[in-house]
């Protein structure tokens, strides 16, 4: 019995020492999240079953110098309630023009802020509602996807045409 | 002297005596085994030591990140509260995390202009609140009254003649706020 029970500390010890050092590393380097929901189909979840959400892999090592690309998906705090957390595709940076398709809107993105969207066309919680959001608010970009596997991969940028007006 | 072949037996030796023993076939393996195993007490050792340093270096994070930590806050905008040339003060990152913020906390927020940037101010009004503030302080007695969105604050510095805040860029959203600083290290 004692010896179970030392067995079991020595275990739950080493647990916490993996806890404690992923706590830095998945603050400044990479981590895995889930992705929930299916605003960001066909790229993420573009099945309904919530047994099977994508995982990918967010990394943060784009938050030094906060350099992103049009085309980069990141993973961002919402600007309508803090404690949720998104994951869209940047369309537009500061000084762009971005025209809504549906409209003939087109909104400026002022300096330091970014305009976020979904892939699916169908409207979600993104730029299309609550406007154009702070570049602070990142919180990480996604790199890859690592599960499932028949879908792992690499994430590309990619920014869909006609949406940007030249400046 | 001349030099006499060594194999030349020597007188007394009987011819039973066993000989020479012949190398053991497994003897390399066993000095790569008797290898491994220093090896394997050195790692592990180099590993809990690592683990210490791991450790201890997290620990650091976790309270410069989570729980408290200083900076230097400069700048005309929040005077007389903190100083122009400078101000060592402690944040705390709990109070945020929490929801305890309260108008008239100093808060450190990331620049909605620029988010390699890190401004303190003062909260005026949290969501859902009206603030009437100065649109021309120096000029004129015109104001103007706006209503905090939902998920943001309204940040003013104390010196409102020299401070880029909210009456400047709106309402920032809650989630830019980084800590609240309670204590300022006199120099």
């Amino acid at each position: 019995m004692a010896a179970a029970r030392e067995v079991l500390v020595s275990a739950a010890k080493k647990f916490f020492v993996l806890g404690l050092i992923g706590v830095p590393i998945t603050d400044r380097f990479a981590s895995v999240v889930p992705v929930r929901g299916r605003s960001m189909s066909p790229t993420f979840n573009p099945e309904t079953n919530p047994l099977f959400d994508d995982r990918v892999m967010v990394e943060k090592l784009c938050l030094r110098r906060y350099n992103f690309s049009r085309g980069d998906v990141v993973v961002f705090r919402s600007p309508v309630d803090h404690k949720e957390k998104l994951v869209k595709r940047i369309i537009g940076l500061p000084g762009d023009w971005v025209g809504t398709p549906h409209t003939y809107d087109v909104v400026k993105v002022p300096e330091g802020h970014c305009w976020v969207e979904g892939d699916n066309e169908i409207p979600s919680m993104d730029s299309r509602s609550f406007g154009p959001i702070p570049l602070g608010l990142a919180s990480g970009r996604v790199v890859r996807i690592v599960w499932p596997p028949q879908r792992m991969g690499e994430v590309e940028r990619k920014v869909p045409e006609g949406r940007l007006c030249p400046s | 002297m001349s030099f006499q072949p060594a194999l030349q037996a020597p007188a007394a030796t009987p011819i039973s005596q066993p000989l020479a023993r012949a190398p053991h076939p497994l003897r390399p393996i066993m000095k790569l085994l008797s290898y491994i195993k220093q090896w394997k007490s050195a790692a592990r050792e180099t590993i809990a030591r690592a683990s210490i340093a791991a450790q201890f270096l997290s620990l650091i994070h976790i309270t410069d990140a989570y729980i408290c930590s200083t900076t230097l806050v400069q700048g005309p905008s929040m005077l007389p509260t903190l100083n122009y040339s400078g101000d060592v003060v402690l944040i705390e990152h709990l109070s945020h995390r929490l929801g305890k913020l309260e108008p008239g906390d100093i808060v450190v927020v990331r620049s909605p202009v620029d988010p390699k940037k890190i401004v303190a101010k003062r909260i005026v009004g949290m969501e859902g609140d009206r603030v009437t503030y100065l649109t021309e302080p120096s000029y004129s007695e015109s104001s103007r009254t706006v209503l905090v969105p939902k998920g943001h604050v309204w940040i003013q510095g104390d010196n409102v003649y020299a401070s880029a805040d909210s009456r400047y860029f709106g309402a920032v959203p809650y989630g830019l706020i980084q800590g609240r600083a309670f204590l300022r290290i006199g120099i």
